[in-house]
């Protein structure tokens, strides 16, 4: 960063009078502060209405429509956390901890066999030598154009055949055969870019390959690893078609569905009670997110980048 | 041991049964189921071309819902990336806290697709709600968003527009990448800001541009949640996306056939877009090491 300043403020080439160093910093100071101006402006349009949200849940539905600031007018009532009671109770026979439970019994497996299958699939992808590889490897970018939307009537009276409507199976079961492509992909790139020496070493010491993948390559990716279990973690949660089309018993039901739920059956009720259920269900992505923001911006970026 | 064969395929043995069970067999299957008519009691029966001759000549819905949803995508598409381009080029700066933005900017694309804020970007929009508040404090009367045929699609690209993130980062990761170095040279030769960006930054990073726009549109043709939730397709059908029409044929109506001819059509659509704009880049997108020759 500081040598960057250095070479613009004074290039190399001749020594630059005072003024020209003072017109430089100026202009640069200016820049800065428009940009400043311009990030907090958007932050601030974009950021809003989550804080709004937030304190509407604390608010009467008479408040909710009337304040645009997003804080009670009574500020004690930030201490009332009866929607967020009343949300999470539900009008139904279950409450959220149910629905909870049920998302993880989805999430939690999702993604530990998109991890196991992503790994095997990748390092064939990135290591080996074999005939057809490149025409599977262009295939998994093909899939990844694929909408997935074309697949989803074959899809549904295939398990439909193998008895598997209404459980969790037809969510989690294609993960386990790397068919989320993106994820693969992701690690076919971060693996291509890795250096082989250290696996050359164990092959010569006598590693055999499962060992190798074990002890050498999953400590490797681990950094990609985690993109994958991050994205997958928070696109399984906001799920809402898959439960949608086979889910139908609603002591099944996940959160996103559940929700949907919620609202319909609200009718009258508080609002605040629909929107503090909301902020919950959000709460295991935020804290996703937050504990971990640099990978999901790493993951992010080098799909991209190197796609 | 990279030499084995054997073991190369036993690896990638997961994906080939996968994309073999559950893409391209479905793929093939959702192409034969349309030119059927298979109310899901039964079984199939073969009708040839009906179901894409009624799409065509006697489905009002379905070309409603084609308009609604190729003129969504041309909305939000660009509207999308010329925001996510903006931003990052702010971005793209010796700024402290730079990591702090582009996770805030990033974090509605992590949320977004969620129901929660579906249900939440509701209450945005309700006649009383902030988005009306804020129009009435500076004096503009309020718009029923969400009962209007005109209005009610832009709370979906207001909502879309807001996820930005992804296109963001990788620009931003694009911006990074430009050699200081033609900057420099571009500043000695006088090139005023946006003389530079015009001549050095966008075409050094076109190949990224097609990239976003192609990941874009794709996404955008499939748009299901927000107006599933937060319209319901209305009012009169004026957010009826094809992935909501497509959804309804098959899982509310069980038109199989029906819903397999809409949605290979909406497939075709967008393989369509993407070719042309692969045929496109071209003439427009720039790959480091063939510069001289394009020119």
């Amino acid at each position: 960063m500081s040598s960057d300043t250095a070479v613009s403020v004074m290039p190399k080439t001749r020594i630059p009078s005072n003024a020209e160093v003072l017109r430089t910093q100026r202009k640069e100071r200016i820049s800065l502060a428009l940009r400043y101006l311009i990030l907090g402006g958007v932050g601030l349009l974009m950021l809003y209405p989550l804080f709004w949200l937030l304190g509407a849940s604390f608010k009467s539905n008479q408040e909710i429509f009337t304040t645009i600031w997003f804080l009670p007018r009574d500020l004690t009532r930030l201490l009332d956390f009866s929607a967020y009671y009343n949300g999470w109770m539900t009008r139904t026979e279950y409450t959220f901890a149910t629905y909870f439970l049920n998302s993880f019994l989805i999430v939690i497996p999702r993604v530990i066999v998109t991890l196991i299958s992503c790994t095997l699939v990748a390092y064939s992808f990135a290591r080996f030598e074999y005939p057809g590889r490149k025409f599977l490897f262009s295939i998994m970018i093909g899939t990844m154009l694929l909408p997935p939307i074309v697949l989803r009537v074959p899809q549904y009276l295939m398990f439909k055949e193998l008895g598997m409507i209404d459980s969790y199976w037809p969510l989690i079961l294609p993960s386990a055969f790397a068919v989320d492509t993106f994820f693969t992909f992701l690690v076919v790139q971060f693996l291509r870019g890795t250096p082989r020496d250290m696996e050359e070493a164990a092959i010569i010491d006598g590693c055999n390959a499962l060992q190798l993948l074990w002890h050498i390559v999953v400590p490797l990716l681990k950094p990609a690893l985690i993109s994958v279990a991050l994205f997958q973690f928070i696109w399984t949660m906001n799920d809402f078609i898959g439960p949608l089309i086979y889910i139908s018993t609603v002591e099944k039901y996940p959160v996103s569905l559940a929700l949907k739920m919620s609202m319909d059956v609200s009718g009258e009720v508080e609002w605040a009670n629909i929107i503090a259920i909301s902020i919950v269900a959000l709460l295991p992505s935020l804290t996703v997110f937050f504990l971990a923001q640099r990978y999901f911006i790493e993951g992010a970026t080098s799909s991209g980048i190197k796609g | 041991m990279y030499e084995s064969k054997r073991l190369g395929y036993l690896f990638v043995l997961p994906f080939i049964l996968g994309i073999l069970a559950f893409n391209l067999f479905p793929f093939a299957a959702s192409f034969a189921l349309s030119f059927t008519d298979y109310p899901l009691i039964g079984s199939p029966t073969y009708i040839g071309f009906e179901n894409y001759e009624k799409m065509v000549f006697d489905d009002d819905l379905f070309w409603k819902s084609l308009t609604v949803t190729v003129s969504f995508a041309l909305i939000v598409v660009p509207a999308r990336l010329a925001v996510a381009l903006f931003i990052a080029q702010v971005l793209n700066f010796k700024l402290r806290g730079i990591n702090f933005f582009r996770a805030a900017y990033y974090l509605p694309t992590i949320l977004g697709g969620s129901i929660a804020i579906s249900v939440m970007w509701k209450f945005l929009f309700q006649q009383k709600g902030l988005v009306n508040i804020i129009l009435d404090t500076v004096g503009i009367d309020p718009i029923p968003w969400l009962a209007s045929e005109r209005y009610a699609v832009w709370t979906i690209v207001a909502l879309n527009t807001w996820q930005f993130g992804a296109a963001m980062v990788i620009f931003l990761a694009a911006l990074q990448g430009v050699p200081k170095s033609l900057y420099e040279a571009a500043e000695i030769d006088g090139a005023s800001f946006w003389q530079q960006f015009r001549n050095v930054t966008l075409p050094i990073i076109t190949p990224v541009i097609f990239f976003n726009m192609i990941m874009q549109i794709v996404n955008c043709f499939q748009e299901f949640n927000a107006p599933f939730m937060i319209t319901e397709g209305g009012p009169l059908y004026s957010t009826y996306f094809m992935a909501l029409y497509i959804y309804d044929e098959a899982f509310k109506y069980f038109n199989m056939g029906y819903a397999s001819a809409l949605s290979w059509v909406l497939f075709f659509l967008i393989v369509g877009i993407a070719g042309v704009l692969f045929w496109s880049s071209k003439y427009w997108v720039f790959y480091s090491g063939e510069k001289e020759r394009a020119r």
